[in-house]
């Protein structure tokens, strides 16, 4: 089936961190970038949809009260999924797939910073056999490094170069959390958060809000010098259960990267959804990124991780290098769920 | 500064677990481990309701060991408070004896530390005295002794 | 964690799966501004530079989309535009039995607030009524809308229907 062409036309995000917003005030001056930047009249976007999840706050229901960020009046077509955004702007395309519309809103927010976080991640696990041990996501990560350990497929100086370099690379990034020079040498004098994962291994506690346009190709066009046209986009999810999984390698990230044609060209710049350092070994095995990839030039999760937008914003950070005219091709991935369950990957071109 | 709010979400769910959850808590309460197996001959613990690869009901439980080996592990040196155990420990999935699958719990390496733990050791159960059909009526693994290998 | 132990020879049908998560929720910027001036017994509303509409507490204008502009004082007098009359007990309740809780907007404004009205019999409520807010005592104030104990009637002549027709 020929699918039809949608692109990237804008992306605004909050300046990360922890903040003294609410999710609204968080959402509404980066949804009126964005729509302001894509040239594209609010009346003319003919779906939105959002990505966020109500246990950060607490709050069932939250994506009900950021719908005033959007001003739904007239109402409008609106859906939420209880996901990462990135997973959001994936029904958003779907949805644009339809042919009626040809613009679509997507946003996500997370303020991650009122709970305490990784108890509330133990939230999405099995009920019955693991959540009553209250693992939470830290040990759970950490039992991946091991494994990658283990069979050597990284090591602990090299899970702490990761560190540097994304720490290194979000310097260039205004939107960034957690930035600067360190030496990996002395990241390994630290002692451990849960061994064998230390602090620069683990991503920050971000709060965040993200939105992108996507429109249609003559659309695309007019609104847009350099739209970066989605030429690939899929997701794959594998069993839940940590034991069921070989925790070193993500057949399900390798699938959906070979059904969105990564391979099918170079890539200038691949922005990987890996809020652990050992994470982006098994992500860069999984697309087959050689070292002549630049991979997150944001500086990644590890830089900035607003749950729920983190996974959008690699959608965002690498369609806006094309907008920018620093590259042609790019891939982003986004990841939901333990020790990287699900996994989304998108393939941007210009033309 | 923003005004903040101490606010607290409690759920005080009491979970229907049906037959094969039902099952292995049973097991446990009655001191044993319950697997799955396949079609294929594998045995999944803990078990699933539904083959991981075709979808398939499954039904056939069959006892695994309370000893196994450690696939991988973590290290905890500051217990959250929520954590089972509270004192320094560590995360592992274990695969039991007889298991092709292996779950998560904890391991108490008792005196010392995580110079303790290494992939591939071996560790038992340590069953509570009370049991009540729940994964914690497994207070936690403990490496095995030399002379309790006998078995 | 009161649940009955299951007899020793009957299988497991349920489970307890307690979860307790706890929080610091941030009222954000507008609440807080609203809160604030609460305590020093000041409403203050927001108006949208889109529609013009004015916003109690001041917020993102829902119908636009946008931001509000300043914070503007309103009036703690107003009109009730709808109500209901309460008879049934419930936990946290501190007006007798029967009661009124309405929906008033407050002279300036253009949405409505929802408190309790006191100083009147639930019988005589009526749309149209006046009232104004009984603020507590300064010292008594906190952040919150108790900080307003009830609204009372005025005593002004009861406002037109037409006056208030848009903000039902």
């Amino acid at each position: 089936m020929a699918t039809r062409e949608i692109a990237v036309v804008s992306f605004a995000q909050t300046n990360s961190r922890r903040n003294e917003l609410d999710e609204t005030e968080m959402l509404l001056p980066v949804i009126t970038e964005a729509v302001k930047r894509s040239g594209i009249a609010r009346s003319d976007i003919g779906f939105t949809c959002s990505g966020s999840c109500d246990y950060l706050g607490g709050r069932p229901f939250s994506f009900v009260m950021v719908i005033d960020a959007i001003g739904a009046w007239p109402p409008i077509e609106e859906s939420h999924v209880e996901m990462d955004g990135a997973f959001a702007l994936y029904e958003a395309w779907v949805r644009l797939q339809h042919g009626d519309i040809d613009a679509a809103l997507v946003y996500a927010f997370g303020k991650s910073s009122q709970g305490d976080l990784p108890d509330v991640m133990v939230t999405q696990l099995d009920p019955y056999y693991v959540a009553p041990l209250w693992p939470d996501s830290i040990s759970l990560a950490a039992l991946q490094a091991r494994a990658m350990l283990d069979e050597k497929r990284c090591t602990e100086l090299e899970m702490a170069e990761i560190a540097v370099r994304n720490r290194k690379s979000a310097k260039a990034n205004p939107h960034a959390h957690l930035k600067g020079d360190h030496l990996a040498a002395n990241l390994l004098g630290e002692p451990y958060a849960v061994a064998p994962l230390r602090r620069h291994d683990c991503p920050p506690i971000t709060d965040g809000a993200t939105a992108i346009v996507l429109a249609a190709g003559d659309l695309a066009r007019k609104v847009c010098k350099r739209p970066a046209f989605i030429r690939g986009i899929d997701h794959r999810i594998e069993p839940h259960a940590l034991g069921l999984r070989d925790l070193t390698r993500s057949p399900s990230t390798k699938l959906a990267g070979e059904r969105a044609g990564v391979g099918k060209g170079k890539i200038d710049v691949a922005e990987l959804h890996a809020p652990f350092t050992h994470q982006e070994v098994i992500l860069r095995d999984a697309l087959g990124l050689g070292a002549e990839v630049d991979v997150n030039p944001s500086g990644g999760a590890l830089g900035a991780n607003p749950m729920m937008v983190a996974g959008l914003n690699r959608i965002g950070e690498a369609a806006q290098r094309i907008l920018d005219g620093k590259a042609n091709r790019v891939l982003a991935h986004a990841t939901s769920g333990p020790c990287l369950q699900q996994n989304l990957v998108c393939v941007l071109e210009a033309e | 500064m923003a005004l903040t709010a101490p606010y607290v979400l409690e759920y005080t769910y009491r979970r229907s677990v049906g037959p094969v959850v039902g099952q292995f808590l049973t097991g446990l309460r009655d001191q044993k481990f319950l697997g799955m197996k396949t079609s294929s001959g594998r045995i999944l613990v803990p078990p699933p309701e539904n083959d991981p690869e075709t979808g398939e009901t499954l039904s056939e439980m069959v006892a695994v060991g309370d000893a196994g080996v450690v696939t991988t592990w973590s290290w905890v040196s500051a217990p959250r408070k929520n954590h089972p155990l509270q004192k320094p420990f560590a995360w592992a999935l274990v695969k039991l004896d007889g298991a092709d699958t292996a779950m998560l719990h904890v391991v108490d390496v008792g005196e010392g530390g995580m110079e303790k733990m290494s992939t591939g050791m071996r560790v038992r159960a340590r069953w509570k005295a009370e049991r009540i059909g729940h994964v914690t009526d497994v207070a936690c693994f403990e490496p095995e002794s030399p002379q309790a290998v006998t078995r | 964690m009161s649940e009955p132990k299951p007899k020793q020879d009957e299988p497991i049908k349920r489970m307890l799966a307690p979860v307790r998560l706890e929080f610091t929720v941030s009222a954000g910027r507008d609440k807080t501004a609203f809160l604030g001036a609460i305590i020093e017994g000041r409403i203050l509303g927001g108006r949208c530079p889109s529609c013009r509409k004015v916003y109690v507490p001041p917020r993102g204008c829902p119908t636009c989309g946008v931001e509000m502009v300043g914070d503007i004082p309103i009036s703690d007098h107003g009109v009730v535009t709808t109500f209901c009359t309460v008879s049934i007990p419930f936990e946290g309740q501190t007006m007798k039995l029967p009661y009124v809780y309405a929906s008033i907007v407050l002279d300036g404004a253009d949405v409505p607030i929802f408190h309790l009205v006191d100083g009147i019999d639930a019988k005589d409520a009526r749309m149209g009524l006046r009232v104004r807010a009984d603020w507590r005592p300064p010292a008594e104030r906190k952040p919150t809308m108790e900080s307003i104990r009830a609204f009372v009637p005025t005593g002004e002549p009861d406002a037109a229907f037409d006056t208030y027709k848009e903000h039902l």
